[in-house]
C-alpha cells in the first residue's frame, strides 16, 4: 500500500517537559519527529511511561509541546482542535451515564449546533456502523465493556473527523472481546478511510491493526523504530500467518533492544 | 418483543417492588420509633410522678432533669387528643386544622425560600468554579455568613422588603421576605456541595469536552451540572429542612402572622393554660420537615435511578 503525499499529522522536533524547573521535572518526550500520511493506520507502542499517550495528547492539542511544532491537516494542532478535525477515544469509554447511548453519540453534534433531526439520523447511522443499532435507547450501565467502547468510537466518528485518535481503547477489555473489536475497528477504517493514531501496549494488537508501528523508548520518549507492516487484507487467518509472527517478533525485538539500552 | 426486552422489563418490575418494599419498611421503622419515643416519654413521666407521690426528695428530677408534672410534660394522650380540640373558645375548628393551615403557609414560604436558595447557591458555585483563587477568597465569607444569627437579619429583611421593593410589578408581601430569610439558610449547603459536585466531573470527560472545543458554558451545562446532581440532592435534603427552620424563625422574629412560627409564639405565650397545644404544634412542624425531606428523597430516587447511581450519603 502506498502512502499518499498529504500529511495528516506532522510532528517536528517536539519535546515535552512536565513541571519544568521544578524538582519533579519529567522529560516525557525528547525530540520526536514523525509524519503520518492521510488515511494511514499508525500504532504507537512502548513501555509504560514512554510518553505515547503524551504524544497523542500533543496531536490532540490537549497539551502543548515545550519545544517543536505539531501540525494537523496542514494547520496548527490547536486550530485543528477548534476545527474539530479529530475524534478521540480513551481507555475508559467516558460515556455520560445520564445520557442514553444515542444521546451520547449525539453529544458532539449537539455541541456543534446540529438540528435534532440531523443528530438523530447521524446517531442512528453511527450506531449501525458499530453494530449497536438496537441499543440507542439503552443507558451505558446496561452495556458490556466492549459495547461501551463501540459507543465511544461511534461518538468519536459521529461528526466525521478526518482523524481518529485512540488511547488504549481496548485496554480494559478481555482478550476475546478485544480481538473482535480489532476486527470491527479495521472494518470501520476500511469503510471510512480515516487516519487513525492508535496507542497500545499490546504487540499483536499493534501489528494486526497497523500499517506502521512506531516503537518508542522509555523515558524520555524517543522513536526507537518505525516498522512498516504489510500484511494485506486482515482476516482471522492473519493472526496465525507466519508473516504476522515475524512482524510481532520484529516489534518485540525493537522493544527489548530499547529497554536494554542504558 | 425479544426475550432480552422481556427480561429487562422483569428486572425493572422487580426493582420497583423492591423500592416500594424499602419505602414501606422505612415508614414501619419510623412508626415503631415513634411508639418507642412515646413510651419512653410516658415511662419517664410515670417514674417522676411516682417519686413525687412518695414525697421523696429525689434530687435529679426537677433540678437537673425536666420536671414531670402535667404542665411541663403533658401526657401523650392529652397531646394526641389536643389535635381534635378547638384552641379558641368562639369557634369549633379543631387545632389540627389550625396547624394544617399554618403549615401550608409556612410551606409556601419554605418552598419559595428553597427555590431562592438553590438559584443563589448554584450561582455562587458556578462563580467559584471559575478559579481556585475566587473559591479560596470567598468561601470564608460564606461560612461566616452562616454564623450571623437569623434573628438579627430577619427584622432587617422584613423592613427592607416592605419599604424598598415597591418598584416590583407585583406586591411584595411579608411572607416573601420570610422566604428570603429562609433562603439565607438554604443557599449555603447548595453552594458548598454544588462546587464539590461541579468539580466531580470525570477528568477524562472534561478532556473529551476540550477535544470537542466545547465552550465553558457547554461544558458546564452538558457535563459539570449533570455530574453534580447526586451532590446537589444531598444538599437539597439539608436545604429543605433548613428552609422550614428558616421560615419559622423568620416568622417569629419578623412578626409575620399566618404560619407555624406565629402559632408557636401564640401557644408559647399561653403555655400555662394549655401546654399540650404547643407540643401538638411542634409535632406538626416536625411532620412538615419530614414531608419536605420525603419529597426531596422521592425526586432524588426518580432522577438517579435512571442513571443507576446511588444517592450520596449525607
Amino acid at each position: 500500500m502506498t502512502e499518499p503525499d498529504r500529511c495528516a499529522v506532522a510532528i517536528s522536533n517536539v519535546s515535552k517537559v512536565f513541571n519544568q524547573g521544578k524538582p519533579n521535572e519529567v522529560h516525557a518526550i525528547e525530540d520526536i519527529s514523525l509524519s503520518i500520511g492521510e488515511g494511514t493506520f499508525v500504532s504507537l507502542i512502548g513501555p509504560s511511561g514512554c510518553g505515547k499517550s503524551t504524544l497523542l495528547r500533543l496531536i490532540a492539542a490537549l497539551t502543548h509541546p515545550t519545544r517543536g511544532d505539531v501540525g494537523v491537516n496542514d494547520k496548527s494542532a490547536d486550530q485543528a482542535r477548534l476545527d474539530r478535525d479529530y475524534g478521540m477515544a480513551f481507555q475508559t469509554s467516558g460515556l455520560f451515564k445520564w445520557r442514553s447511548v444515542a444521546e451520547n453519540v449525539e453529544l458532539p453534534l449537539q455541541l456543534m449546533g446540529w438540528s435534532k433531526t440531523d443528530r438523530k439520523a447521524r446517531a442512528a447511522e453511527m450506531l449501525d456502523l458499530v453494530k449497536l443499532d438496537e441499543f440507542g435507547d439503552h443507558y451505558p450501565h446496561e452495556l458490556s465493556g466492549g459495547m461501551r467502547q463501540r459507543v465511544a468510537i461511534a461518538r468519536a466518528l459521529s461528526f466525521r473527523p478526518s482523524l481518529l485518535l485512540m488511547d488504549e481503547p481496548f485496554g480494559a477489555l478481555d482478550e476475546m472481546t478485544r480481538e473482535h473489536m480489532q476486527t470491527e475497528l479495521l472494518d470501520i477504517w476500511n469503510k471510512t478511510g480515516k487516519t487513525i493514531v492508535f496507542v497500545t501496549h499490546s504487540i499483536p494488537e499493534a501489528v494486526f491493526l497497523s500499517q506502521r508501528v512506531i516503537v518508542m523508548s522509555p523515558r524520555p520518549g524517543r522513536i526507537a523504530s518505525d516498522i512498516r507492516i504489510d500484511l494485506g487484507e486482515r482476516s482471522f487467518e492473519t493472526r496465525e500467518a507466519s508473516a504476522f509472527f515475524e512482524k510481532v517478533t520484529e516489534v518485540r525485538e525493537a522493544l527489548r533492544f530499547e529497554e536494554s539500552q542504558p | 418483543m425479544t426475550a432480552r426486552d422481556e427480561m429487562a422489563r422483569e428486572i425493572r418490575r422487580h426493582e420497583r417492588t423492591e423500592a416500594t418494599r424499602r419505602t414501606l419498611r422505612r415508614i414501619g421503622v419510623f412508626v415503631v420509633f415513634l411508639v418507642i419515643l412515646a413510651l419512653a416519654y410516658t415511662g419517664y413521666k410515670a417514674f417522676g410522678q411516682s417519686l413525687d407521690d412518695a414525697q421523696t426528695d429525689w434530687p435529679m428530677i426537677g433540678r437537673v432533669l425536666p420536671r414531670t408534672d402535667d404542665l411541663t410534660m403533658p401526657p401523650v394522650s392529652d397531646i394526641i387528643s389536643e389535635f381534635t380540640q378547638p384552641p379558641q373558645r368562639n369557634s369549633d375548628k379543631p387545632l389540627a386544622a389550625f396547624i394544617a393551615e399554618a403549615a401550608l403557609f409556612t410551606m409556601r414560604e419554605a418552598v419559595l425560600g428553597f427555590a431562592f436558595g438553590v438559584i443563589f447557591g448554584l450561582g455562587i458555585a458556578v462563580v467559584l468554579l471559575r478559579s481556585k483563587w475566587i473559591e479560596q477568597g470567598v468561601t470564608p465569607y460564606l461560612v461566616a455568613s452562616q454564623t450571623v444569627p437569623l434573628v438579627a437579619i430577619a427584622p432587617i429583611v422584613i423592613i427592607w422588603g416592605s419599604t424598598s421593593l415597591d418598584w416590583l410589578p407585583f406586591e411584595w408581601t411579608n411572607w416573601m421576605s420570610v422566604s428570603l430569610i429562609a433562603a439565607y439558610l438554604t443557599f449555603f449547603p447548595v453552594a458548598m456541595n454544588g462546587i464539590r459536585g461541579l468539580r466531580s466531573a470525570d477528568p477524562a470527560a472534561m478532556e473529551l469536552m476540550r477535544s470537542y472545543a466545547a465552550t465553558r458554558r457547554q461544558t458546564l451545562v452538558k457535563l459539570q451540572l449533570p455530574a453534580s446532581v447526586p451532590y446537589l440532592f444531598a444538599a437539597f435534603k439539608i436545604a429543605a429542612t433548613a428552609a422550614i427552620v428558616g421560615a419559622i424563625v423568620g416568622e417569629i422574629s419578623g412578626g409575620v402572622r399566618g404560619g407555624l412560627g406565629r402559632l408557636i409564639l401564640d401557644f408559647a405565650s399561653r403555655y400555662t393554660t394549655g401546654p399540650s397545644r404547643l407540643y401538638a404544634t411542634v409535632i406538626g412542624a416536625a411532620l412538615l420537615g419530614l414531608i419536605a425531606i420525603g419529597l426531596v428523597t422521592a425526586a432524588e430516587y426518580l432522577v438517579l435511578s435512571k442513571r443507576k447511581e446511588e444517592p450520596l450519603a449525607l
